[in-house]
């Protein structure tokens, strides 16, 4: 047993006893709740960044949760992907947590919020450390739970609507994976991960294995809000409070909807040409139609609702391009997109606690009185837009580069095509919202409470620095051990059983 | 295998009540009918032949046991469904307190 | 009449109930502590002591339930039962890992024996019962503030 791979629970346990001890004492304790929201997310954030440099040392570390050997027991699987995604969850969301502080003052019952919140959390981390198929259900539906309940905040007459759709369509989302899930165990009669793998290596290609395809596409790519099944997103996403929109648009798709489709297709059932067209005619048709819809709409969070849509596209048609550098430039993309993505939803959330409105035409030469809002939203609308130097624009450059190279020509057209309107729609956003001349009825505005722009400020931070993500030496230690579980596709298995022989 | 097929029409039956019921509730009764399928095939997926329940007591012998594992998962998904279930019942109450009205048609403010 | 007669249901409910409440609590209890030897185990246990509570509430009316049960303690349990649950597994780490059953498995078939299940058992059957409660406490209390509206 590895002592670094000690570390993997601590990534469920810790928000899930932050949970229940602010359910159990947080409605007394005024302070609590803030206080373990910021420190514990603080905690996670930092074990995440810790567990960078084992993983870049042994690949692939595995915890068999009460040493029960796998294939019996449920274990926990560490390697490049699960650190990424653990570093862009955890990062997104410690600043999230420190944005909640000020925002949710305007709830009551602030300590129900992070009861959920961490609920939310543990889900989405649990799903990226399992290594068991139904344990990463019950995870997935730990997050979505949560996250139903957290749409519904405010309980008004939108988002209970909001809530209602998003709940009825994720659980048939859910419905699908485990239909999926116990024909998958019916067919291999294991349900850990990569044991399923090993046993699907031997037994070949069948035409069951295609229909749980289906089914696993279905209900991740409903979960990722890919273009067929992406109606609740553009409900769901602007109803919730502004650090969850954040939350949900930034990490909550990715963990539950892309991180699963990529673990299961690359790494369990194994990847096949017409898997990997599905995912890019998808992921492109998601692209399009996503900035297409974004363009007329004024609601400043249902712009960007939509354009996550559009923005999930490209990651998933970087990494159903199937080449190493498409499946860096998507996962490159999947960091991007939660960091800049997170920072819009914040700012659209400042701007709301500052003037009250999310409605762009309403707004005007906010740049005066918000200075950091605006400064910052100017960075994330550069980044999203993938204008250079900011993150977003090293990784889109990369997918249209893969496409190029794999001879993709068409798809490389729609993904510049998608580019250019997501400028022209952020153009708009900085024009209406934070540019031109300021209305007299924001003359009384203030710039937002300090742990909000300290919030906005660290994810700017990242924006502007993304791209040094991939200089070699650190494209080494991060990205690339990510980009090289996909490129290794089933040799998870083999890696995952064989650290435990090896001991 | 009729009874798989069984299963799969009650799942159908649960998504036909989802997708064209216009009442509230009865999308969440489709959604608990889907649900009850899906578990069904958990089940089902464990059945062996002439197998008997796959309880270990002290005055029997091992002897061709029905799959325990599924068995298991079908009460964590049944917990699972619980929760959604009181979750989708609570906002349909609140949704009837904001909009006097279970039908959806009438509720439908979020559109564009 | 007393004056616990005046809300919930009819005597012969009541009478029925008050017999048969204490019943279903205790066998609740039962399966719950026999959950690693029998069928059952702390979610059986648990929904069933809730549906003892949900059983008193129906005939008697909330008052009388909540004297018996406050809304506070329902909550308290529910954390206690999760947080307790947690500890369990955390407690493993003492033997070198989370979730371990650190302590002695004992005989087969006998009341006291594997080890942390009992244990985790009675977290579970706390968390089911107190949530379930909260669950219909909350669907109940919905309905009663949209009719005091009216």
């Amino acid at each position: 047993m590895n002592p670094a791979s000690q570390l993997i629970p601590l990534f469920v346990v810790i928000p899930l006893s932050g949970a229940f001890l602010i359910a159990l004492m947080g409605k007394k304790l005024k302070w609590l709740p803030d206080f373990t929201g910021t420190f514990l997310t603080l905690v996670l954030f930092i074990l995440s960044l810790v567990a960078i440099k084992p993983t870049d040392l042994y690949h692939t570390l595995v915890y068999s949760v009460g040493a029960w050997k796998p294939p019996i027991g449920i274990s926990l699987v560490q390697d490049g992907l699960t650190v990424l995604m653990l570093v862009v969850v955890n990062l997104v969301v410690f600043c999230i947590a420190l944005y909640s502080i000020n925002y949710m003052e305007r709830f009551t019952s602030k300590w129900k919020f992070y009861t959920l919140f961490f609920l939310m959390l543990a889900g989405m981390n649990g799903v990226i450390v399992t290594g068991d198929l139904f344990n990463l259900y019950v995870f997935l539906e730990i997050a979505s739970v949560a996250s139903f309940a957290l749409v519904a905040f405010g309980t008004e007459r939108h988002e209970l609507e909001a809530a209602f759709k998003y709940a009825v369509m994720s659980s048939v989302g859910s419905l699908f994976v485990l239909l999926g899930i116990a024909m998958l165990y019916g067919y291999t009669g294991t349900l850990n991960m990569a044991d399923m793998s090993v046993v699907l290596v031997h037994k070949g290609e069948g035409k069951l294995i295609a229909m749980i395809s289906v089914f696993f596409i279905m209900g991740f790519g409903l979960k990722a809000a890919l273009v067929p099944f992406h109606s609740w997103l553009p409900d769901a996403h602007p109803s919730a409070p502004a650090p969850i929109s954040a939350m949900l648009s930034g990490v909550l798709i990715k963990a539950l909807g892309v991180y699963t489709l990529c673990r299961i297709f690359f790494n369990v059932i194994g990847i096949t040409p017409a898997i990997l067209s599905v995912f890019m005619f998808m992921g492109a048709l998601s692209m399009v139609v996503g900035v297409f819809l974004a363009i007329g709409q004024w609601d400043m969070k249902r712009l960007l609702a939509y354009h996550s849509i559009s923005q999930i596209g490209y990651v998933i048609l970087g990494i159903g391009l199937g080449t190493p550098l498409g499946i860096l430039g998507g996962l490159f993309h999947l960091f991007n997109h939660s960091v800049f993505k997170s920072l819009l939803f914040l700012n659209s959330g400042a701007v709301e606690y500052s003037t009250g409105t999310r409605d762009l035409q309403e707004m005007g030469g906010l740049s005066q009185k918000m200075p950091v809002t605006s400064g910052t939203s100017l960075i994330a609308s550069m980044s999203i837009a993938g204008v250079p130097p900011f993150n977003g624009f090293w990784s889109k450059l990369l997918i249209i580069i893969a496409a190029v190279q794999a001879g993709r020509y068409g798809y490389a057209f729609w993904a510049v095509l998608a580019s250019i309107l997501t400028l022209a729609s952020f153009m708009k956003v900085m024009k209406y919202a934070f540019y031109g001349s300021l209305r007299e009825k924001w003359a009384s505005v203030i710039e937002v409470p300090v742990f909000m722009k300290l919030a906005m400020v660290i994810l700017a931070f990242f924006c502007v620095a993304g791209g040094l993500l991939l200089v070699p030496s650190v494209q080494g230690v991060f990205l690339q051990q990510a980009q090289a579980v996909l490129v290794e596709g089933l040799q998870y298995g083999s890696r995952a059983l064989g650290v435990i022989g090896s001991g | 295998m009729s009874v798989y097929l069984l299963c799969l029409v009650l799942f159908c039956v649960g998504l036909y009540c989802i997708l064209r019921k216009r009442n509230v509730i009865k999308i969440i009764v489709g959604v608990v009918i889907a649900e009850y399928a899906v578990n069904l095939f958990l089940a089902l997926v464990a059945y062996r032949f002439e197998g008997r329940a796959p309880i270990f007591s002290p005055d029997q012998k091992i002897l061709n046991m029905v799959d325990a594992l599924p068995q298991a998962l079908v009460l964590t998904a049944i917990v699972i469904s619980l929760a959604t279930t009181a979750l989708l019942v609570g906002i349909a109450m609140r949704i009837y307190e904001k909009y006097g009205t279970f039908d959806i048609t009438k509720i439908k403010e979020l559109k564009g | 009449m007393s004056k616990e007669h005046e809300s919930g249901m009819s005597v012969i409910v009541k009478t029925i109930t008050r017999l048969t409440v204490g019943l279903i609590f205790l066998f609740g209890i039962y399966i719950l502590v026999h959950g690693h030897v029998s069928p059952g185990g702390g979610f059986a246990g648990g929904v069933i002591i809730a549906l003892s509570f949900v059983h008193l509430m129906l005939a008697y009316g909330k008052e009388v339930s909540f004297k018996k049960l406050p809304r506070a303690v329902v909550h308290f349990f529910e954390s206690f039962g999760a947080l307790m649950f947690l500890g369990i597994a955390l407690l493993g780490f003492t033997s070198g890992y989370f979730f371990i059953n650190f302590i002695s498995k004992g005989q087969p078939f006998k009341l006291f024996s594997a080890g942390i299940i009992p244990l985790c058992n009675i977290a579970i059957s706390l968390k089911v019962g107190a949530g379930l409660f909260a669950i219909f406490l909350a669907l109940v209390l919905l309905k009663f503030e949209a009719e005091k509206r009216k």
